[in-house]
């Protein structure tokens, strides 16, 4: 791939450059010919939707998988990581969203476990506590390091990952610095402090000249921390590009290869649409429904034809809500009615007999049945609707199946290849196909569009929309306010887990939305 | 390169090795004793040693038959062993009663209860174990193994609570056929061996229990939510695979016309585990083979009678089935899968 | 942020099962000591460990794989095994003792590393393996015989018959010796060695471990090996305590082994426990034992019915603190 940007870096010499990266899966192409250079003291942001190769790309970077072709090059000398391990022992560490540290062991233990200062013969507790703390002052983090790493929040231990990554490590006698530390996603689950937290970190050990490679999907946060960019499309590298020289347009372009800025609707323009009907009576209506030690105090109601968003920060209680609107969490106080009738459901079950579906917020372990195909996935919950013995034929599962891959333009060759296989944003339309075979009346989505490539993310919820417009009642969550301003026709708004107010989305703007949220 | 893909692709088939070794066993029984394939009718009954094995196979093929559905979803049961020793127990302490002889040569049928009623106490405490277990893992949410584990230990000593330590011998000759009688020339066991297979066949893929059970298996919590009623599924796999051991607990005592608390069934959840696996159901939970796993009872039950026939103390077959179910299972990993290229059918899929 | 104080951690977190499989233990032996006369003496104390000292030295085996998150079906038949190897070698081919220890304990590690390298390399699930080792090495004794052999040979049974004087006219074997010993080096293992927090890790999250450059390999491998080698010194041990050869022996001892372990507060799921636990759980054993014994109208299988019921309860205790944990 050509690279018209201009550099003006180019003379630094890189702590790590890969070459020409090919790496191709059974059926997929999964990098083609991929370029990155890593200079010293950098916080380098590798950019692209899902399926662009930017986890293939880290995957060969830490030794998971061998490239097919290309070279790896560590401050000009050639290498080839076998495994994560050979990756760290080269100085290369990873740190990911999901902290891979043992929960059960103390932090001291987490963060000097297998590193220089154990003996193999007798641990040294006190000195491994004391080097653990000093490792954490250095990142300004003061915590007890004997308790085990499971009782603080995952902020705290993504900086002990951290710490544990900047301990050097003894390679038969020699000692190895950190020199290149890959945060994988890391501020996916983080409060927006804590983000600060990180980030002040992050600045610390580029003053130290680490190279950083970040990856995450936080646009803003990706301006606010790098130095650089690589995006990446389709496998193939689009470009290396210093941040001042991008506007955030500019870079969403690039990832996603074309203007997707008028796509979609907004809220404006949909009331307008001839399609947009004046609606009924409430679908679903919940007064004062909460659960102890969950969601208190919630009033909601859900219109034909309407659009519910659900703001509120991490931990508000977004995701807390629907549960207990479909049943998987049960109410112990306040009432929910369908259509004027009160209902008290035990169940899922129940919630989809009464014409309820639920997209949850983790796909992978929620959503998903990853080793049944895309036709069993998309059948199985009309099918749990009918019951166990209203068998649907083979030939019927076939028809829903082929025209749901059609409807939603879900990416998919083979009905009967397992799920698993898809792209996220793929796996996210087999989940709408699910619950739009069973003709719902109300559709409840939790964070629809995390983790999903924004192609997709226009897609499906303009997908979403138009069923609203047709007579559906939606209620969606979504940690991204512009989203929820531009899809809902009601905004909720969540703080501590009860309901702190309602605007009307045509008149509303994030400012009001903030200002409910910060308690004003 | 074409033979390499066919051989690929027939080996990635869930069932190739064991009807491999099957077809290998039985080539190695026919060399060694031309007679093995031979079926002869004596008084009007089928007897040969094809008919042998597939009688003798017959509690194995059940209970391997309900485990599979525990299995599938992502379970186990190690506690049939002790099922097929308490469902005998009860049967036995139901029929109850002394030796009376009759005119010298024969033997009087002694019963306290009749014989449907005899069944259905053993099958219905069957059940009950088989509930219990299931209580254990999807109420409570148990790990399977552990909650079974506790049968399998406390099983037996209610199995001997009820034969008081003793065994206990039958005297009562209609409850030989089960497990020795013969209907239309065919041994009555098989009879029951079908009726078990075509009754689950017909629940797990006549309707729609087959697709819950593999999503309960792979996804547990995405099934539930999903509609799918995981616990109550979950809790009746666990009760037909007592059944099933219970049924099978039936024919034992009933070919050996006694009840023994501490012997009966003994082994019996390694050998259906190894019926399963062999069969080509993945101990890791999903897609299932109740064929499969009737195909693995009778490999097995081919194995133990051909070391048999090889004049080799019985016992030492355990030596064999510790190491074909070393290799199977060595076989089935995803490391070897992926060595001869089937790696394409293993788990896992590609990167996020 | 929320911070507990150290000592409210501790007990919420790790040392609660041990303090409940302690209090047990205090409550049950109280409950002995009341209902029967003669219970509560050294002797009968002593007796759990000299019963039981094979039990003792494989659970101890046990915790380590528990720890890792495995479980080990064979120990049972390896005892076996190692009675069967020690009596025919002994007895029949006349093999001097300070040979066949030796080599029965060798034996006993090659099957653990056969076990581990297979689970650790091939992926099989633990379960799966152990159990082609159960079959496998009770399949072996009967290669070597169907019967039982008494061993005769004058260094097992003076083993046997030694008696190490204690206060008060009590003494123990030297069984009681070996099991101590083990469970030193055990707890020296668990805490104090780069190896014994491996398998913590191990247990906690193998894939983290794995990442965090942990030897995960090596440990899961010699966790196993380190638990043929117990299975094969409690075979030592109980052919002290046998003085015979026999394949029929510790039938059903890895359910004993592990419901030792878990009663003594090990986790199931792995990466949590304490060996010292193990041992207390092991005196939970023998104390139920010795409660039916001394009842005298009960038969022995009802320590299989109360055993199993008391896996149970602590199988339900752990879900219950795991529970709260979450919370």
């Amino acid at each position: 791939m050509p690279d018209p940007a201009p550099d003006p870096v180019i003379n630094a010499r890189p702590v790590l450059e890969m070459r020409g990266i090919s790496k191709s899966f059974p059926g997929v192409r999964a990098l083609s010919a991929v370029d990155l250079r890593l200079l010293p003291g950098e916080v380098h942001a590798l950019m692209g939707q899902n399926g662009a190769g930017k986890s293939t790309l880290v995957k060969v970077l830490t030794g998971v998988h061998p490239p097919d072709a290309g070279q790896l090059l560590l401050d000009g000398v050639e290498i080839r990581p076998q495994s994560p391990l050979d990756a760290q022992r080269l100085g290369i560490t990873t740190v990911y969203q999901e902290v891979n540290l043992c929960p059960n062991l103390s932090v001291a233990e987490n963060i000097c476990l297998g590193r220089e200062g154990t003996s193999s013969l007798a641990i040294r507790w006190r000195a491994m506590r004391r080097r653990a703390e000093a490792l954490l002052a250095e990142l300004n983090i003061y915590i007890d390091v004997a308790a085990p790493l499971s009782s603080y929040p995952l902020a705290v231990q993504q900086m002990v990952a951290i710490a544990r990554s900047l301990t050097a490590q003894t390679e038969r006698g020699v000692q190895v610095r950190t020199r290149l530390l890959i945060l994988d996603e890391p501020t996916s689950s983080l409060a927006q402090d804590e983000v600060k937290m990180l980030f002040a970190v992050m600045r610390r050990l580029k003053a130290q000249g680490i190279a950083i490679l970040f990856i995450s999907h936080f646009l803003d946060q990706a301006f606010e921390i790098s130095d650089r960019f690589t995006v990446l499309r389709n496998g193939q590298r689009v470009g290396e590009y210093p941040v001042a020289a991008l506007s955030a347009m500019d870079l969403i372009v690039k990832m996603v290869g074309k203007e997707i800025a008028e796509v979609g609707h907004t809220r404006a323009a949909r009331s307008a649409a001839p399609a947009a009907r004046p609606a009924g009576p409430a679908f679903l209506r919940a007064r004062e429904l909460g659960k102890t030690g969950s969601v208190t105090g919630l009033d909601l109601e859900a219109l034909p034809g309407k659009a519910v968003g659900i703001a509120g920060l991490l931990g508000s209680g977004r995701t807390e809500t629907a549960r207990l609107l479909f049943g998987i969490d049960h109410a112990d106080h306040g009432s929910l009615e369908i259509e004027g009738t009160p209902v008290r459901f035990t169940s899922p079950l129940d919630a989809i007999q009464r014409g309820l579906g639920y997209c949850p917020e983790d796909r992978k372990s929620e959503g998903i049945i990853a080793e049944l195909s895309i036709r069993e996935n998309i059948i199985i919950a009309l099918q749990c609707k009918r019951g166990m013995f209203r068998n649907l034929s083979r030939a019927r599962q076939d028809e829903i199946a082929r025209s749901y891959i059609k409807l939603l333009g879900i990416k998919a060759h083979d009905a009967d290849a397992p799920i698993a296989k898809l792209s996220g944003g793929n796996q996210q339309k087999v989940l709408l196909a699910r619950w739009l075979a069973t003709d719902p009346r109300m559709l409840i989505l939790d964070e629809p569009t995390r983790g999903i490539d924004v192609g997709a993310k226009v897609e499906i919820m303009g997908q979403v929309m138009g069923l609203c417009d047709n007579g559906m009642a939606v209620v969606f969550s979504s940690s991204e306010m512009p989203e929820i301003l531009q899809y809902a026709d009601r905004v909720v708004v969540l703080r501590d887990r009860t309901k702190v107010g309602e605007l009307d989305a045509a008149v509303a703007d994030e400012h009001q939305v903030f200002q409910l949220i910060a308690g004003g | 390169m074409a033979a390499m893909a066919f051989v690929r692709r027939l080996t990635a088939k869930h069932n190739f090795w064991a009807i491999a070794t099957l077809v290998l066993l039985l080539a190695y029984n026919l060399i060694s004793n031309p007679h093995f394939f031979s079926i002869s009718v004596r008084d009007g009954h089928l007897y040969g040693s094809i008919v042998d094995i597939l009688n003798r196979a017959s509690p194995l093929m059940i209970i391997a038959m309900g485990l599979t559905l525990v299995i599938a979803t992502h379970g186990i049961d190690i506690s049939v062993g002790a099922v097929v020793a308490i469902s005998g127990a009860v049967a036995a302490a139901m029929i109850g009663g002394e030796l009376v002889l009759s005119g010298g040569t024969g033997m009087e049928d002694v019963t306290q209860y009749p014989l449907p009623l005899v069944i259905a106490g053993a099958l219905g405490v069957s059940l009950l174990c088989g509930m219990w277990n299931g209580a254990l893992v999807s109420m409570i949410g148990m790990q399977p193994i552990i909650a079974t584990l506790i049968l399998l230990g406390t099983g037996r000593g209610v199995a001997q609570l009820i034969t008081h330590g003793q065994i206990v011998t039958i005297y009562y000759s209609p409850y030989y056929e089960l497990g020795n009688g013969f209907v239309l020339g065919v041994p009555f066991s098989l009879f029951i061996v079908a009726t078990v297979a075509i009754a689950l066949l017909l629940l797990t893929r006549r309707t729609a229990l087959g697709l819950f059970i593999e999503a309960i298996g792979i996804n547990p919590l995405a099934s539930r939510l999903t509609g799918v009623r995981a616990r109550s599924i979950t809790f009746a796999v666990y009760a037909v695979c007592g059944l099933c051991a219970g049924i099978a607990g039936l024919i034992v005592s009933s070919n050996v016309k006694s009840a023994d608390g501490n012997n009966a069934g003994l082994l019996f959840e390694l050998d259906a585990i190894l019926a399963v696996v062999l069969g080509g159901t993945s101990l890791t939970g999903g897609k299932f083979y109740l064929l499969g796993s009737i195909l693995g009872a009778l490999l097995i039950q081919t194995l133990t009678t051909t070391i048999y026939a090889a004049g080799v103390a019985p016992e030492v077959t355990l030596v064999v089935k510790g190491v074909v179910v070393l290799a199977v299972s060595i076989l089935q990993s995803e490391r070897i899968q992926i060595l001869i290229g089937a790696g394409a059918a293993g788990r896992g899929g590609p990167a996020r | 942020m929320t911070r507990r104080s150290g000592l409210a951690l501790l007990l919420h977190h790790k040392l609660l099962p041990l303090a409940v499989t302690i209090v047990l233990f205090g409550v049950m032996y109280g409950a002995g000591a009341y209902l029967f006369e003669g219970f509560l003496s050294l002797q009968v104390f002593l007796n759990f460990f000299i019963d039981n000292a094979f039990l003792a030295v494989t659970a101890i085996g046990m915790t380590f794989v528990i720890l890792s998150g495995g479980i080990d079906l064979s120990v049972g038949s390896v005892i076996a095994l190692t009675t069967m190897v020690s009596a025919t070698l002994v007895e029949h081919h006349g093999w001097s003792p300070t040979l066949v220890i030796p080599l029965v304990l060798a034996m006993g590690s090659a099957i653990g590393l056969v076990m581990g390298l297979v689970i650790h390399y091939f992926r099989v699930q633990s379960f799966i393996v152990t159990l082609a080792g159960m079959f496998l090495a009770r399949g072996l004794c009967y290669v070597i015989s169907i019967d039982s052999i008494t061993i005769e040979n004058s260094f097992y049974t003076e083993i046997s018959s030694f008696r190490i004087p204690l206060p008060f006219d009590t003494s123990i074997t030297a069984n009681v010796i070996v099991a101590f010993v083990m469970l030193a080096i055990a707890v020296y293992l668990a805490h104090f060695t780069r190896f014994g927090r491996t398998v913590y890790a191990i247990g906690g999250n193998e894939q983290s471990a794995l990442l965090m450059g942990l030897p995960v390999a090596r440990t899961k491998v010699l966790v196993y090996t380190f638990n043929g080698f117990c299975s094969a010194l409690a075979g030592v041990v109980f052919t002290f305590y046998m003085l015979s050869g026999y394949g029929l022996h510790a039938q059903g001892m890895e359910l004993d082994a592990i419901a030792a372990v878990v009663i003594g507060g090990t986790l199931l799921t792995g990466g949590s426990g304490y060996v010292v636990g193990t041992m207390f759980g092991v005196l939970i054993y023998g104390t139920i034992q010795t409660i039916i014994s001394f009842e005298g109208s009960l038969s022995s299988w009802w320590t299989k019915i109360v055993i199993g019921l008391l896996l149970l309860a602590f199988c339900l205790l752990q879900r219950a603190f795991a529970r709260t944990r979450r919370a």
